[in-house]
């Protein structure tokens, strides 16, 4: 299996940790990603905020693309720029008008026909019975809180994934290779996202609340499909222990990490060795 | 030879202004046909009036032509001054030159020759009238009253006390309603029970009315004046006249875990069990789903210990049937339930509050059980996980009201006021708990309710918060209630022992397939239509079909019983005359040329056309062919546009009508 692969600026960049394990974790499942020739950035929230036109332009070069060179399916691990692909090619596939002056502005036609998904749909494609059949270890021991953050379902009506306020995708398929997800409150919290660069206490705020009800409600490490919540949730732990006086010592992990331990994979392959928390 | 009258109204200054009335009446004059023409500044005064009756004396006028306001205004002012002098009323016809000319023209000129255009039709048209008299239908002076709950109560005593039968229909064992499981009212804080269970009583012991519980409405024939009614009666597996209402039964009956509808899963029940004991009638009914000896055969119980011997574990489900001239309709209502499991694609239920899976978060009603002194705690205010008495509790107001993501766009109107009330109830009870209110905004029109709710904040101390409440999660045994109070602009959090949410009122379950039943209209969210929101509030179109309480609309207890009031005013006008009239501008079937295709038959929007067959005098089938039931056509016209014979006429607006009209434009 092929499909199409959007990394976004955080998965070349920053969160290469994440690109390694998800391209490992798939590669085991027998799923081939091949990456978007000359994709741009998906705007996320600067142009939204800035520029309508431009929010829809920026994604739509990019889906422009992927319906050019044939991808039915195209993977974005990122949240923000799967939400920002989706948004654009809702937009451009109800809208004639709007079809014809992107087709314009990004020089490329596009009709919003590429099916856009996150990691955890990707997983679905696959099956997770299949995903089950593949799995060599037993996650059991584990007890992850999956956390959602704000943009795997949200909004509601552009992503039309889960259940926006009580998901459960990621406890089914975690649950399926042994794990024991555990039930808890902040699961679709936001976990300050970008506020990371301008202020920085909101963040350690927001992430200090996450770790803390996750631990309450008994989970031995979380679990994420985001960048940012991992940047907020590991990167910054250290800081969120020092600002709080608190040792929270929890292992963030993407969900691509847990099922490619559940298949066989070491950490160092999945780059889980590359994160800022480490198991004591 | 047609000898036609043309009267221009100025309607003051709101024709006149912008149509020049001598000019329209002069060019009238000389329309083929017209004997006399003139205007006049108010035609529909007496002087106007008079006018016209002497016009149609003097020039000895065949039709009448009233260029004025919209016919819906005056048509049966000038048909009935006509009538006066002899001429048939349906000789009369209108130009309507202000709505459809004056009010939305502004060139005077080119408004005047508009009008003149207007007049012209309605000359061509009335060459063609001709007399028709007023259809007489007989009435069955006994109404129907479909849900006995406040309003049903009302309308059903106010037309039985006037004299007339009532047959009172109610799905649930008990009359009553959500009333009945009320703890006090607002504004005055009067127990609910107190007010209402007297009229229940007075309903259970009316000569007059004729009490089905536990039934249902299965199907409705005929028409107004005239409907057959059959009536479901569900297996009770207790005999009426027998039984006693002693309690033995209930008493010994082992099955004790059923959910009471009544306090609305608050509590428990027996298998075999009055919803409440001040029911009426206040006879048992055995739930079969949950009775041993019904579902497994082996127990009664209930049987052994009845001294009347009352018990009928082989009683079935019967239908009666029942003749009535009117039918009032008082289903009320039911709550948004926020779970997942919708009803409709279009609702989402609230994921952000659980979606029903913690204990504490309950509805109104759940709460009127808890604070009601008859309810499953005997007034003791007890939180539903562990019956510990909550010291903070949390309302949330507009919860799928007013939200057209996924709930409904409209305002349920009563709950700011009940949750008022319930501040109150909780405060009154708990003296150290707090009440929160999260609220969109204060709706308190009303008397004296604006007043109740400053009570509510200024001497009970509720705290109100302006704003939406974004997440219940529950941690440790309480409710994290997060939100926003938008006044203060900052988030708040409140931990709280439970949390009340004013749902949104949706009509009870089940009244649309009524509504088709009664040919009555309903909106998209299920309440039914009434006939013209202002002037005529308790009228269907379905002729004498009536509605009241909260089917119609959300209401309070005072709104739905005035209108209950107002639709036994109605049946009571119908019921004072020997004989229905009702107008004839119905449709006629021409049987000769029908070719008894049916295509109007399926068409009809009120059912008012049936199969019928021309037999010799041997009694040898000639034809078939449609025919129009004059009780039910209400003159929509649908069945002339489809009829491909061009048999079907719709009187008062004949094709040649039609035609002569457009025949004089070209």
């Amino acid at each position: 299996m092929e499909i199409g692969y959007y990394p976004g600026c955080a998965l070349h960049g920053s969160s290469n940790d994440y690109e390694r394990s998800v391209r490992a974790c798939l590669n085991a499942l027998g799923v081939n990603l091949r990456e978007l020739d000359d994709w741009i950035c998906c705007g996320a929230t600067a142009a939204h905020s800035l520029n309508q036109k431009l929010a829809v332009a920026l994604p739509a070069r990019s889906l422009g693309i992927a319906e050019r060179d044939g991808y039915d399916d195209l993977l974005a691990p990122c949240p923000m720029c799967s939400m920002e692909l989706l948004k654009a090619k809702m937009l451009i596939s109800g809208d004639a008008a709007l079809r014809k002056e992107m087709s314009e502005v990004v020089e490329l036609p596009v009709e919003g026909r590429t099916s856009v998904l996150n990691l955890i749909q990707v997983f679905q494609r696959i099956g997770y019975d299949k995903v089950k059949e593949a799995a060599k270890v037993s996650l059991s021991g584990y007890k992850p809180a999956c956390y959602y953050g704000c943009l795997l379902t949200r909004p509601p009506e552009v992503l039309r994934f889960d259940d926006c306020e009580q998901p459960s995708s990621m406890e089914t398929l975690l649950a399926s290779l042994g794990a024991a997800p555990v039930e808890w409150n902040y699961k679709t919290e936001c976990c300050g996202a970008g506020m990371t660069m301008c202020n920085e206490d909101t963040v350690l705020n927001l992430s200090h609340k996450i770790l803390s009800n996750a631990a309450r409600h008994g989970a031995n490490c979380v679990v994420v499909a985001c960048p940012m919540c991992h940047v907020n949730l590991d990167m910054k732990q250290a800081d969120v222990e020092r600002r709080y006086g608190v040792q929270h010592g929890m292992m963030i992990y993407y969900l691509s990490d847990l099922v490619g331990l559940a298949l066989g994979l070491d950490e160092e392959a999945l780059g889980i060795n590359r994160h800022y928390v480490s198991k004591r | 030879m047609a000898r036609i009258g043309v009267f221009v109204c100025w309607c003051g200054e709101n024709i006149a202004r912008n149509v020049d009335c001598g000019k329209v009446s002069e060019a009238a004059s000389r329309f083929p046909g017209v004997v006399c023409s003139v205007d006049y500044k108010y035609m529909c005064s007496d002087p106007g009036q008079a006018m016209i009756r002497e016009r149609i004396i003097k020039d000895r006028l065949t039709g009448v032509v009233v260029a004025s306001c919209s016919p819906h205004m005056h048509l049966k002012t000038f048909r009935k001054a006509a009538e006066q002098e002899g001429l048939n009323p349906y000789l009369v016809e209108m130009a309507n030159i202000r709505e459809h000319c004056s009010w939305v023209h502004h060139d005077k000129e080119k408004a005047t020759a508009k009008a003149i255009e207007l007049v012209r039709m309605a000359v061509a048209k009335v060459m063609y009238n001709h007399p028709l008299d007023p259809i007489r239908v007989p009435v069955t002076k006994r109404a129907l009253v479909i849900g006995g709950g406040v309003a049903g109560i009302q309308a059903a005593l106010d037309i039985a006390d006037a004299g007339y039968e009532v047959v009172m229909v109610e799905r649930e064992p008990s009359i009553g309603g959500k009333m009945a499981g009320l703890s006090e009212t607002f504004p005055t804080l009067d127990c609910s029970q107190c007010i209402l269970t007297p009229r229940m009583v007075e309903v259970g012991q009316h000569p007059k009315i004729r009490l089905h519980t536990y039934s249902e409405v299965q199907s409705v024939e005929g028409y107004v004046g005239n409907f057959k009614v059959n009536i479901l009666k569900r297996a009770r597996y207790v005999d009426m006249k027998k039984c006693t209402g002693c309690g033995a039964c209930w008493n010994a009956c082992p099955s004790k875990k059923t959910l009471s509808e009544f306090d609305f899963g608050m509590g428990t029940r027996t298998a075999i069990y009055v919803p409440f004991p001040q029911a009426v009638p206040a006879r048992p009914v055995i739930d079969a789903n949950a009775c041993l000896m019904l579902t497994k055969g082996k127990c009664g119980l209930c049987e052994k210990k009845c001294a009347a011997k009352a018990i009928m574990f082989d009683d079935k489900d019967q239908v009666v049937t029942e003749e009535v001239g009117a039918i009032v309709v008082a289903t009320g209502y039911r709550l948004y339930g926020i779970g997942k499991q919708q009803d409709s694609a279009k609702l989402a239920g609230y994921g952000e509050y659980g979606y029903d899976k913690y204990k504490d978060v309950i509805d109104s009603l759940q709460f009127e059980r808890i604070v009601s002194a008859s309810g499953p705690t005997n007034g003791e205010i007890k939180r539903p996980s562990d019956g510990k008495t909550p010291k903070t509790v949390v309302f949330i107001q507009c919860v799928g009201s007013r939200d057209n993501a996924k709930g409904m766009a409209y305002c349920s109107k009563i709950c700011c006021m009940y949750t008022a009330k319930h501040t109150m109830l909780y405060k009154h009870k708990v003296h150290d708990g707090e009440a929160h209110v999260f609220y969109m905004d204060i709706r308190a029109g009303g008397k004296n309710y604006d007043e109740f709710v400053r009570r509510a904040i200024e001497q009970d101390g509720a705290k109100y918060h302006r704003g939406r409440v974004s997440k219940i999660t529950e941690e440790d045994g309480k409710l994290i209630v997060r939100g926003v109070d938008t006044l203060a602009n900052e988030p708040v959090t409140i931990e709280a022992d439970l949390v009340v949410l004013a749902s949104a009122m949706r009509p009870a379950d089940g009244v649309e397939e009524l509504a088709q039943k009664l040919n009555v209209g309903y909106d998209e969210y299920g309440f039914l239509s009434e006939s013209h929101p202002k002037l005529r509030p308790v009228e269907t179109n379905a002729a004498g079909v009536f509605v009241c309480g909260a089917c119609q609309a959300p209401k309070d207890i005072p709104e739905a019983v005035a209108q209950a009031s107002a639709a036994a005013s109605k049946v009571l006008g119908m019921f004072s005359k020997p004989e229905l009239t009702r107008e004839p501008e119905i449709a006629i079937v021409n049987e000769q040329t029908c070719a008894a295709c049916f295509a109007c038959v399926r068409t009809c929007p009120y059912n008012a056309i049936e199969r019928a067959e021309i037999r010799d005098r041997k009694g040898n089938l000639v034809k078939r062919t449609a025919r129009v039931n004059p009780g039910l056509c209400m003159g929509c016209g649908t069945c002339v546009a489809i009829c491909p014979s061009k048999s079907i006429e719709l009187e008062g607006f004949t094709e040649q009508q039609i035609y002569a009209q457009i025949g004089s434009l070209v």
